[in-house]
């Protein structure tokens, strides 16, 4: 049994230690908003946050994160999580959807580091994470609009 | 691509009662080539039902890739139905003939079709809906159809009003109007007009569920090794090992592969380590990159098929000195985002099917097959797609889940593929050659010949379809070739070269788009002319197509000459119904070349859904980029020496410039988007690369010519 903090609430799970975060999520807890797409932290998709930094889950083995918080897509909460997500909406950024989990987790962690990013800060933080679709101009967009909006708050 | 199916079949409105007593009515079509067109059979089905409890469901013959399908088709409804785009619910429809795509002549999501195909059935199935509930609230009340209006999903007469769900089961009992008037264009009020995408919010929230993400009662994971090379199959392999490992439950052979069978994708993944296979590798080991390009050679002389000529263009370079060139494109993996996936159940009530697919039809033949059932014993459930591309045009993935589903009776698996299966048992964007001559006279065009040599995608996927000697998809760039040339000779040849060919994203609009606006280009400047004005010149029958020419141009800032460092491309191309052309701008030296924009004007007719068509451009554009650039498929000993996104590159947020879009307004009849932007990247950057350096890049990708972009 491992047990970490995932979403905010403790809990325990029963997997091999090298099973990669990645998998505990999408198999063992049925949490599929995180996404695998390439299985060599390539491209992003599966971006959670360890401890609060974007870290990827899908090289992160279950034994690595015992006693430590884990975030997901679906337990991003607060005001910039909620500025990314609006702005994502306004701009209408996903088109197939796939790598957007990750492009928000990358974008709500750079706005929180970050809060009014230049277009070259924003390239820099998000440039590995991929979007097959080619959002990326929607993205950088996006995350402006957000920075604009926190900074409105 | 053309319509193997063709336009002409005739059309039928189905109206029955839901069980509960909704509305339920659907389009059906007569079979292609019905022996009596007039009494056939029709199959009946339905695109929307109106549900007594006022849900209005659209049920989506194509499926949501990105391209936005979803939320485009529901406002051709919801024009017509008169109600608020928002509320309808939108399922992905079930295969079914009465879901065939006439563009296409099966049940597929691809070719540009959706808009074009739905456009005028979709908007008269809203409008023969509404025309019923309007005639149910005018029996109720007692008063004329023609006093009544419907908005906003409801019916009004005077000041008095009743909502749709409550006229569902009387209109139901309603014989079906032969003839309804559609709204024209001036009178759209969502058609045009912005919307959120319906799927916008779920997606930015990790809340909508793709194939990969499905889920059943019991579910079971399985992984799949395959031989390295392309087409071997399993010769012998020893399970001991992997049997042993804790949660391993089966481990299957299934031909050109073998499967585990776990509790959790990971244990499967594991276990594939511990197997031991000899591999038969066949034939296919002998194959390599320069052998596939030597088979394309080798066919330079072959005359294949004439596709489209004027006038006697074998006479004129035959009896003058034309200028010549020759052109070629790489191999390109799709890599959708969302690696081919399957959940497969095969059990004594048949088999299901839940998967991301293009092609819903080919997916229940496939599993129909591998489980040796009757089709009607198939159910697939088609899912959110996380990229299409035209890999889930093939159904490879659904097969081998099916194959491997039918070793547990009754127990749902869910086949997941590694990225390194994807890019090296992908089917790939076919590889080719393009013969070019012309000759010049007067600083225009006298005489042109072109002559595609590629493998044909479609011989492999649908051989019927081909017909004497011509691929309907190698021909497209060619059959709409534009320009006004008096001796015009376009051929394409079919050369099969070993490796599995698929349809990518624009097909061969890219193929050819790229060989022939380079070389007109090449002509451009061998004249003397402004490649502006050089086109313009010939598209004297074709207003559509000059005027985003002229506006591309214009927007941009063309200018043929250079500014030191600095310099423009253009490109144009009529595609999928739509008129596009691109200009690209391109700054420093051929080592560290800069992309400063990419400017395209774009009349694609009726815009359904502004925002999105601009996206879809934006989107075209960065999958021109991967065509452009330096991603490439190669091979040896019969292996794909790419494997992940290290070895095959797709563009990064920082190599991506800025993308203006200009819409040109027009009310014609709708055109395809979906991979209209594609085509013209790749020769307007080499346009442009040969303004800015001098060189003339006629391979791609384009780095492959030594040259560099940051």
């Amino acid at each position: 049994m491992t047990t970490f903090e995932l979403n905010g609430k403790t809990i325990e799970v029963d997997a091999t230690a090298d099973t990669p975060v990645l998998w505990v999520l999408r198999d063992h807890l049925g949490m599929t908003g995180t996404k695998f797409g390439c299985g060599k932290t390539l491209c992003r998709a599966c971006t959670v946050y360890l401890n609060g930094a974007p870290t990827f889950s899908c090289l992160l083995p279950l034994s690595s994160v015992e006693g430590q918080k884990i975030t997901t897509i679906e337990g991003l909460r607060g005001r910039v999580a909620e500025a990314v997500q609006s702005a994502w909406d306004r701009i209408q950024v996903p088109q197939c959807g796939y790598c957007q989990s990750g492009q928000v987790m990358a974008a709500a962690a750079l706005l929180t580091a970050n809060p009014r990013p230049s277009d070259a800060e924003i390239d820099q933080a998000m440039q590995f994470n991929l979007c097959r679709c080619g959002t990326y101009r929607r993205i950088r967009r996006a995350i402006h609009e957000a920075a604009r909006t926190l900074e409105a708050q | 691509m053309s319509s193997p199916g063709g336009f002409g079949r005739r059309r039928f409105l189905k109206v029955s009662v839901l069980a509960g007593g909704g509305l339920m009515l659907g389009v059906g079509y007569l079979a292609p080539r019905a022996s009596d067109a007039a009494s056939g059979p029709f199959v009946p089905n339905a695109w929307i039902s109106v549900h007594p409890d006022g849900r209005v469901v659209l049920i989506c013959p194509r499926n949501e890739m990105g391209q936005d399908v979803r939320t485009s088709l529901t406002m051709l409804l919801a024009e017509e139905l008169a109600v608020d785009p928002l509320t309808v619910t939108v399922e992905e429809a079930p295969p079914d003939p009465v879901y065939l795509n006439r563009l296409m002549g099966s049940q597929i999501t691809g070719g540009s079709t959706s808009i074009r195909d739905a456009w005028e059935p979709l908007r008269k199935a809203g409008a023969t809906a509404r025309t019923m509930l309007v005639a149910a609230a005018a029996a109720r009340w007692g008063v004329s159809a023609a006093d009544c209006r419907a908005d906003n999903g409801r019916v009004l007469h005077g000041s008095r009003s009743v909502a749709y769900g409550a006229l569902a089961a009387d209109a139901a009992r309603l014989p079906v109007p032969d003839q309804v008037p559609l709204k024209s264009a001036r009178e759209f009020s969502v058609i045009g007009k912005p919307l959120p995408r319906l799927d916008g919010a779920d997606k930015a929230r990790g809340r909508a569920i793709f194939g990969i993400d499905m889920r059943q009662p019991g579910m079971a994971y399985a992984a799949l090794t395959t031989c390295p090379v392309l087409g071997g199959r399993v010769a012998s392999f020893d399970a001991t090992e992997a049997l042993k490992r804790a949660g391993v439950r089966k481990v299957v052979d299934i031909g050109e592969g073998v499967a585990v069978i776990a509790d959790h994708y990971w244990v499967a993944h594991s276990a594939l380590a511990d197997l031991r296979i000899q591999w038969d590798e066949g034939p296919g080991a002998e194959l390599d990159t320069a052998a596939i390009y030597a088979q394309l050679e080798r066919a330079q002389n072959r005359p294949g098929a004439l596709v489209k000529h004027s006038g006697d263009a074998a006479a004129v370079l035959g009896s003058k000195k034309p200028i010549r060139a020759t052109y070629s494109a790489q191999m390109l993996a799709h890599v959708a985002l969302e690696p081919p996936n399957c959940v497969a159940r095969v059990s004594e009530r048949g088999v299901d099917v839940w998967a991301s697919t293009q092609f819903p039809q080919g997916a229940l033949a496939a599993a129909a097959q591998e489980a040796a059932l009757d089709p009607g014993a198939v159910r697939v459930h088609p899912q959110f797609i996380g990229g299409g591309f035209g890999r889930r045009l093939d159904v490879d993935f659904i097969r081998q889940a099916v194959a491997i589903a039918k070793a547990m009776p009754g127990t749902p698996v869910q086949l997941i593929w590694t990225r390194e299966d994807d890019v090296t048992h992908d089917f790939y964007r076919p590889p080719s050659l393009q013969l070019l001559s012309a000759v010049l006279e007067g600083g225009r065009i006298d005489a042109f010949a072109y002559k595609l040599i590629s493998p044909s995608i479609t011989n492999r996927m649908f051989p019927g379809a081909v017909k004497d000697g011509i691929d309907g998809f190698m021909t497209e760039g060619l059959v709409n070739f534009s320009y006004d040339i008096p001796h015009l000779e376009l051929r394409t040849v079919i050369q099969e070269v070993g490796i599995r060919v698929g349809y990518w994203r624009s097909v061969s609009n890219a193929l050819n788009a790229f060989a022939i606006e380079s070389f007109v280009d090449e002509l451009a400047h061998a004249a003397g002319r402004d490649p502006v004005a050089f086109r313009i010149a010939m598209l004297g029958a074709l207003p559509r197509q000059r005027a985003v020419l002229e506006c591309a141009a214009k927007t941009a800032g063309f200018a043929a000459r250079p500014s030191p460092g600095r310099a423009f491309g253009v490109a144009s191309l009529e595609c999928y119904d739509s008129h596009l052309a691109l200009v690209a701008e391109l700054s420093g030296t051929a080592d560290r070349l800069k992309l400063e924009k990419l400017t395209y004007a774009v009349d694609c007719g009726i815009a359904v859904h502004p925002d999105q068509v601009i996206a879809q451009i934006e989107s075209g554009a960065v999958t021109g980029l991967i065509n452009a650039l330096r991603a490439k498929v190669t091979v040896r000993n019969g292996r794909v020496e790419q494997s992940n996104f290290d070895s095959f590159p797709i563009p990064r947020m920082p190599e991506v410039p800025p993308i203006e879009v200009v819409l040109i307004p027009s009310d014609a009849t709708p055109g395809g988007i979906g991979e209209a932007g594609v085509p013209l990247v790749a020769p307007a950057i080499a346009n442009a690369l040969f303004a800015l350096t001098g060189t003339r890049v006629r391979t791609l990708p384009l780095e492959d010519a030594g040259v560099k972009f940051a």
